[in-house]
């Protein structure tokens, strides 16, 4: 294992049991199924999938905030090394301290009955990270600065603020303790476009001046590719392909990546209907299909897609696909 | 040129709210002709979804529309002023008549506890003179054009039981089953995946043909835009900002608020290509800036002019209209 990677997912499943049925089996969500991932110290990793691909709950489990049903979860920095499969008590706590999440709508995300400066304030009074009101106030003071909060609007509740103005908000929140580790969950998905650049360039600002790592999870494969530096595809439960951004998108693999690519409506008008469609919806992660989990849309299926799950394996250095004909589909 | 299948001229729409009259839709004019696909795009409050409702006079009660506000819609020679409109029972002329709406959310669209099939049904019996059995017989194959598999099972079925994609799918089968004249788009793809939006654009696409309507497709997203539309017309905070066809709009911007958008979209063929926001907020509806509505934001602010004056609509040969001094003054050098 190299030092520089700061968390890692070995063969991590999260599954959700289903109530309700009388007799045979209990039915399982399996939201994550033998997930690898490695993510490196200081770097913007970005997640992608389609509602339903499971990389909210991946984010979440990396923060132990979905439970482990199988595999394990290293989190290493310099000071300390966790597995968050059987992290408890004291140690848990000081996780949450080093981790934080950022959520997706700024409008549901902040209590609108605390000021601002309460909102930032509130992590540090709760972990007990500074010992008085004036150290507190000079830490949100510090971080508001930072995320281009007007320190003089500390004072005003939420409502107060349009949408970017909130996220930023969230942001500081989220800074506040100090942590190496951030999962952003799809945290522009709710803001406009004029408004989402402004968000992206101040979390790669963020990054860049602090080295705290990301885990950036979007929808949006070309917002992905203009912040992250490397980029996992998931697929119902599964990673389906990774790779740092600039050869994922200069050779792609794996179908389904290739279809995401092209799904993406081109902003000249005179490339009208030159896409890959692909056919059907994603299927359920309750019975999910078969060997690989992409045959049911894939357009290159064969008899084996169908029956034999593929393997995870290295095309290039730290270009990983899980597709049986990734060489001649390339 | 033929003459549009509707004119919307100098439509202004305010709200009365406790905060006093907002302004949601300002002096906003423009045309769709028959068969024609107009994009509006705008970010949020930018009014777009107002004036699409105001074509179909579904805007809430409190709705002030200006007197010299004009919606005329040309059905079989016919003109129809549409605000004059007043009772219910005369709307329906335009309500699922001539124009037909999809909405962002089918969810919400659909009754939860009555069956797609009887929704579809329903509206087909109170807007034609057919009988219940031609109704079902036409919805069935309306769910099989867009693309449902086995139409006569799902028409049975409850909208919780589709998926998102097969919703909004039933909900332009419905839409369509009526043969509007314009069908009215508000987002219908924002709340779907990329590959299921790109299944439904490539539908509408087909249908327009199929179906030679038009489409006033509501959208925040440009590259949806370019995709789809023949014109595109930008909104910001309740103007009409800027006016052309979609090459124009999108390969030459002639407002800076159009540039601004265009700078700020990830594009994925340039990834080293930097996002620049367009600085500041969208300002509130409650005080709108005086002169022009975008001076607060513009980067390219040419002084007080900007400031005091409201700008007029220019329009260069090739019918590219834009409401900004930057054009005027570049008229009269």
């Amino acid at each position: 294992m190299s030092n520089d990677v700061l968390i890692r997912a070995n063969d991590l499943s999260v599954h959700f049991p289903l109530r309700g049925f009388m007799f045979g089996e209990r039915p399982v969500v399996r939201a994550c199924e033998g997930i690898n991932i490695a993510i490196e110290k200081g770097s913007f990793f970005g997640l992608v999938g389609e509602s339903g691909s499971g990389k909210t709950t991946l984010g979440r489990a990396m923060l132990k905030a979905a439970p482990i049903s199988k595999g394990e979860v290293i989190y290493s920095d310099d000071e300390v090394t966790y597995n968050l499969a059987t992290l408890e008590g004291p140690e848990l706590k000081d996780y949450r301290k080093r981790s934080q999440l950022i959520f997706q709508d700024p409008y549901a995300a902040l209590s609108p009955r605390m000021t601002v400066r309460d909102i930032i304030a509130e992590p540090l009074e709760v972990m007990r990270l500074t010992s008085s009101r004036e150290e507190t106030d000079a830490r949100v003071r510090e971080i508001a600065a930072m995320c281009r909060l007007n320190l003089e609007h500390l004072r005003r509740f939420p409502h107060a603020f349009s949408g970017g103005q909130r996220q930023r908000i969230s942001i500081a929140r989220a800074l506040v303790s100090g942590p190496r580790f951030i999962v952003a969950d799809e945290s522009v998905a709710a803001l406009d476009v004029s408004i989402q650049a402004d968000v992206l360039n101040l979390l790669n600002k963020i990054q860049a001046d602090s080295g705290i790592t990301f885990l950036f999870i979007s929808h949006d494969l070309s917002v992905i590719a203009h912040t992250c530096d490397f980029v996992a595809v998931m697929y119902l439960g599964q990673i389906v392909e990774s790779a740092p951004t600039r050869k994922l998108f200069s050779e792609t693999f794996h179908p389904y990546t290739r279809a995401l690519l092209s799904a993406i409506p081109s902003l000249d008008p005179d490339v009208r209907g030159h896409a890959q469609r692909l056919e059907g919806e994603i299927p359920s992660p309750i019975n999910p299909p078969p060997g690989c989990r992409f045959n049911t849309r894939c357009p290159h299926a064969q008899e084996r897609c169908r029956s034999e799950v593929p393997e995870w394996r290295e095309m290039s250095s730290k270009h990983h696909v899980a597709c049986h004909f990734a060489e001649e589909l390339a | 040129m033929t003459s549009p299948l509707i004119s919307v001229k100098d439509l202004t729409l305010r709200f009365k709210t406790d905060e006093g009259l907002v302004t949601a839709v300002n002096n906003v004019s423009f045309d769709i002709a028959p068969g024609e696909v107009l994009g509006l795009v705008g970010e949020s409050g930018s009014g777009k979804s107002v004036t699409a409702k105001a074509l179909m006079m579904l805007n809430a009660d409190n709705s002030v529309y200006d007197p010299s506000s004009r919606i005329t819609l040309r059905v079989d020679d016919q003109e129809i002023d549409v605000l004059s409109l007043k009772r219910p029972k005369d709307q329906m002329v335009i309500r699922g008549g001539s124009i037909s709406m999809i909405f962002q959310e089918p969810m919400a669209s659909f009754a939860p506890a009555i069956s797609i099939g009887d929704q579809m049904v329903e509206q087909l019996l109170i807007h034609s003179d057919m009988n219940a059995v031609k109704a079902r017989e036409i919805s069935i194959e309306m769910l099989d054009r867009v693309g449902i598999p086995e139409p006569a099972q799902r028409f049975k079925q409850y909208a919780f039981e589709f998926s998102g994609g097969m919703r909004q799918r039933a909900m332009i089968a419905m839409a369509l089953s009526t043969k509007p004249k314009l069908l009215i788009a508000d987002e219908p793809t924002t709340a779907l995946d990329v590959t299921i939006q790109a299944q439904v654009i490539d539908l509408m696409k087909d249908l327009v043909e199929d179906f030679h309507m038009s489409i006033l497709f509501i959208t925040h997203d440009l590259g949806v835009i370019a995709q789809t539309a023949d014109r595109v017309a930008v909104m910001y905070l309740g103007n009409l900002v800027e006016t052309g066809t979609v090459r124009q709009v999108i390969n030459t911007p002639a407002h800076p608020y159009t540039r601004g958008l265009l700078n700020s979209l990830p594009k994925l063929n340039d990834l080293e290509a930097p996002l620049t926001p367009v600085p500041g907020d969208i300002p509130s509806p409650l005080d709108r800036p005086p002169g022009c509505v975008f001076h607060t934001r513009c980067p390219e602010y040419i002084g007080d002019v900007c400031k005091t004056q409201i700008p007029g609509y220019s329009k260069d040969s090739a019918n590219h209209e834009v409401s900004c001094h930057l054009a005027t003054q570049g008229e009269q050098p």
